[in-house]
């Protein structure tokens, strides 16, 4: 089977009912995508297909349709997405552990809806959930990321 | 992780290099620091200074031991290290060190005693000292109780300052210079002339010498970075994928592990049948365990789907199976016989509750699982009668006890690398899964193991929080409150926590009544009395432990009897408070929130103070009427932690605990059928999302001259400054959490 993740094409040995996370994190070392629950009710394992967020848990790796991004692929080796520099500005992050999952989120709304309201913000946002309580900031730094993201199109 | 690993690799030395880190407490049998477990196979030109400040030729690196939880832990150690080291915090690697009885925490013993922590007396102050001893002397190294700061405060700074003198001191004797004549910034120490001397080229210098403990810690106003924003060191591998946590752990050869364990917790596994997971793809073997029956695979996903094709055969709980039971058990509790405390009994309540007809209150408050994001992991390798673990865990010395136990080596053979951990709530205070980890690696022939338990699986053995109850009977007169006559019961958190971990618990448990008796109010007739319930299911602390159910029932009913005297809710509380402190973070929270002011119609405050762990907190809450339920609008928090260390990082902990407070009274709750845990993953274990959370605006007061925590004290006082405003704005009273129970919400 094959597989391309972060822009690499991998040639797999594998069940095609595998979870797209278990084959990211155990079968590609890509461990930055996280387990959280395994029912797609956390949002921890979100990956990009095509550029949509979709969550890797309850996606079978045979059903997979394009090209797999992950955290560790979603800016050039050595940089950072506007996304992500806005997560470090508001220092969003406490255990971290779901935050992965809440920049792809963030990531792929911004690029369907590259100014979204509040109310946009907050429903996309819903499908992830902060056990440490980081909300009010990941709302910060979507908006900031909006805004880095708007200013770097004009 | 690689650096923990090479320093608990080290095999344990008499290490002639002192401590000087500790701050002595303790009567004088114990006052003997511990040994420096750093200083045990030192190289060449390598200098350990104190158990916090390791410096070799190619990098000094700070020893965290408190665990990183998300709390930020990791980084305000380093902070407080090297706002004396003279170094910046991106010029030092931090690495949470091996187990030692060097990293004793005193802080959290002092908890423990039988003195509200606004007593300030010579009797309450000789017993926090004496309690220390011990608690040193056992060499307890715990991350809990919101500690951390507290604990770490003086003798960090202090670990710093020696190391700093001491390097002046190598510096003096390399130049020849008088240490008078010597400065030092920048991980340096700066000669008159402008050179500098770096801190790595004097290590094997300070090696040599005494350190230099007769130090003075700075001024204040010379603070480069307590009280200032910093960034935190582990933010940028937090949002691009890069830090590693326990359950990303991987070493060359290692299986992945899936485990079952009875869900009636503590109950034995009566027989299984694996003939269908044995012939699964990629199972490497099945290994029963104690309780259950664990698969090693060559794929996490592969361990976990053969592990549910067992048929397995459960025995039943040692406790009561159905949730009625457990609600009958507290109820049938409030007795003379379960009495555990009565701490607080001023004025007569009896007479002044005889003397009318007093109004009365119910309240309860459901088990809740920790539920980190992060589930339960651990990584073992049994090779040559050593033993190494990896991961994120709150009582590394527990780990390293209980699975050489496991194992049957002595406790020096088990090498504990701690991890960091995708939360914990108090989660991680417990171990059984370590052992159990232990287990399948003792049947894994030397190859490393890694366990990962399914969402469902850790939840099944959360060791959630407390079941509660109280029942408040109080009067009111001339428009004040008279009486308070609060009874708690619940069964004994210690006496759970510390029988899994092979401690004695004796006398009274005063987390029955935490968040409750200790009120800095002055009620003329006040009496909070403990009741302690019989063991239930398995109990564990849980962020804020008593005080996240106290909080709730001691502030709910204040309000009930404010409300009754036609009292104002702040005024009320201020009128009554006695502690200078707490009156002003009531203040400034009625301030902050305009208090008094007009809202629109079907808009409401709601207000709630506690003081938990040291740290008077109170929050008042804004909510709105809406048709498709209340809508949390705003939260307002103050708080007297003494200092500020790094506000950043103190907002999003105010801001974290408000939202989990929050977020569990309106939703959350752990109930047992047939003994077994029913909510097992996040679609029936509901917690806060984006769309329902409030704007929080935190403050952080510095009146008072003691350090005090923050992970734990916002979540106590949001619970009932919710349930408060909604009695403000709707007249109904929750009294029972959660409250979606009663009422919907946005």
């Amino acid at each position: 089977m094959k597989l391309t993740v972060d822009g690499t094409e991998h040639e797999l040995d594998i069940e095609t009912d595998m979870p797209l996370l278990w084959v990211l994190r155990d079968e590609l070392g890509l461990t930055g995508v996280k387990y959280g629950c395994g029912i797609a009710e956390c949002g921890a394992c979100m990956v990009h297909i095509d550029g949509q967020a979709v969550h890797s848990c309850q996606t079978l790796v045979g059903d997979v349709w394009g090209e797999v991004t992950t955290i560790h692929g979603l800016a050039a080796p050595g940089t950072l997405h506007a996304v992500q520099a806005a997560w470090v500005k508001h220092q969003v992050a406490q255990c971290g552990y779901c935050q992965s999952g809440q920049i792809m989120q963030a990531a792929a709304l911004l690029a369907q809806t590259p100014d979204p309201t509040d109310q946009e913000i907050d429903d996309a946002m819903s499908m992830n959930l902060c056990r440490c309580g980081t909300y009010p900031r990941i709302r910060a730094a979507v908006r900031t990321a909006a805004r880095t993201l708007q200013e770097g199109t004009q | 992780m690689s650096r923990a690993g090479k320093i608990a690799r080290r095999t344990f030395l008499t290490g002639s290099i002192a401590t000087a880190g500790g701050v002595a407490f303790g009567v004088y049998m114990y006052r003997r620091p511990s040994a420096n477990p750093l200083a045990a196979g030192l190289h060449e030109g390598e200098a350990a200074l104190t158990p916090y400040v390791l410096i070799r030729p190619d990098g000094v690196t700070l020893i965290t031991p408190r665990a990183d939880l998300g709390q930020g832990a990791a980084h305000v150690q380093a902070l407080l290290i090297a706002e004396e080291l003279d170094i910046e915090l991106d010029q030092v690697g931090l690495d949470p060190g091996p187990p030692s009885a060097a990293y004793y925490n005193t802080a959290l013993s002092r908890e423990a005693l039988p003195f509200a922590s606004t007593n300030e007396s010579r009797l309450a102050e000789t017993a926090r000292t004496l309690m220390d001893a011990p608690i040193k002397f056992l060499g307890i190294q715990i991350t809990g109780g919101s500690t951390t700061v507290p604990d770490g405060w003086q003798k960090l700074r202090v670990a710093g300052a020696v190391a700093r003198e001491t390097l002046k001191a190598a510096a003096s004797l390399e130049t020849g210079l008088p240490v008078s004549d010597l400065r030092t910034r920048g991980g340096a120490v700066l000669l008159p002339d402008g050179t500098r001397l770096p801190y790595t080229g004097l290590a094997a210098r300070a090696a040599e010498i005494d350190p230099v403990t007769d130090v003075t810690l700075r001024d204040p106003s010379a603070w480069r970075l307590i009280g200032k924003p910093t960034m935190r060191s582990d933010i940028t591998a937090k949002s691009t994928g890069q830090q590693l946590y326990g359950i990303d752990v991987t070493l060359p050869g290692m299986l992945f592990a899936a485990l079952r364990t009875n869900p009636r917790q503590g109950g034995e596994m009566l027989g299984y049948d694996a003939s269908r997971a044995e012939t699964m793809r990629g199972v490497h073997k099945i290994v029963p365990v104690t309780g259950g029956v664990g698969v090693l695979a060559d794929n996490s996903w592969r361990a976990m789907r053969a592990v549910e094709a067992i048929r397995i055969d459960w025995g039943p709980a040692p406790y009561r199976p159905h949730q009625g039971e457990h609600w009958r058990a507290l109820e049938n509790s409030f007795t003379d016989k379960r009495r555990d405390s009565r701490l607080r009994n001023d004025g007569d309540v009896d007479a002044t509750l005889a003397s009318t007809t007093p109004l009365e209150a119910e309240y309860r408050a459901p088990y809740l699982a920790h539920a980190p994001l992060e589930p339960m992991n651990a990584t073992l390798q049994i090779k040559d009668g050593k033993v190494d673990i990896w991961t994120g865990t709150q009582i590394p010395r527990f780990v390293q006890k209980n699975v050489a136990s496991v194992v049957g080596v002595k406790p020096a053979q088990v090498h504990v690398h701690v991890t960091m951990s995708g939360g914990s709530f108090g989660h991680r205070l417990e171990d059984m899964m370590v052992r159990r980890a232990a287990e399948l690696a003792m049947q894994a022939d030397g190859r490393p193991i890694k366990l990962t338990l399914s969402r469902e699986e850790d939840m099944a053995h959360d060791y959630p929080r407390q079941i509660a109850m109280a029942r408040g009977r109080g009067t009111v007169s001339g428009g004040h409150v008279q009486a308070f006559d609060l009874g708690i019961a619940m069964p004994s958190i210690m006496r759970s926590q510390m029988r899994r971990l092979g401690m004695p618990m004796m006398g009274a448990d005063l987390q029955i009544v935490a968040g409750a008796w200790d009120q800095p109010f002055a009620i003329p007739d006040y009496r909070v009395s403990g009741y302690r319930a019989p063991d239930l299911a398995p109990i564990s602390s849980w962020r804020s432990v008593g005080a996240s159910t106290n909080g709730f029932f001691h502030e709910s009913f204040l309000d009930e009897l404010i409300h009754a005297a036609g009292a104002d809710p702040l005024e009320e509380r201020l009128r009554l408070c006695n502690h200078a402190p707490s009156r002003k973070v009531l203040e400034t929270v009625g301030e902050m929130s305009d208090w008094g002011a007009p809202l629109p119609e079907g808009r409401a405050r709601g207000i709630a103070f506690c003081l938990s762990f040291g740290t008077p907190c109170a929050e008042v809450v804004e909510v709105t009427v809406t048709e498709s339920g209340i809508r949390i609008d705003k939260v307002h928090v103050a708080a007297e932690v003494g200092r500020v260390i790094d506000p950043v990082n103190f907002e999003n902990q105010v801001q974290g605990g408000v939202i989990w407070g929050l977020g569990h009274a309106i939703l959350a709750e752990t109930t047992y059928d047939d003994a077994m845990a029913e909510q097992r993953n996040f679609d029936s274990f509901r917690f806060m999302r984006m769309y329902q959370c409030p704007e929080i605006i935190v403050r952080g007061l510095e009146n008072d001259s003691r350090v005090r925590g923050i992970g734990e004290p916002p979540v106590p006082p949001a619970a009932p400054a919710l349930a408060n405003a909604i009695f403000a704005a709707t007249g109904i009273r929750l009294r029972q959490m959660p409250f979606v129970r009663d009422m919907d919400f946005v």
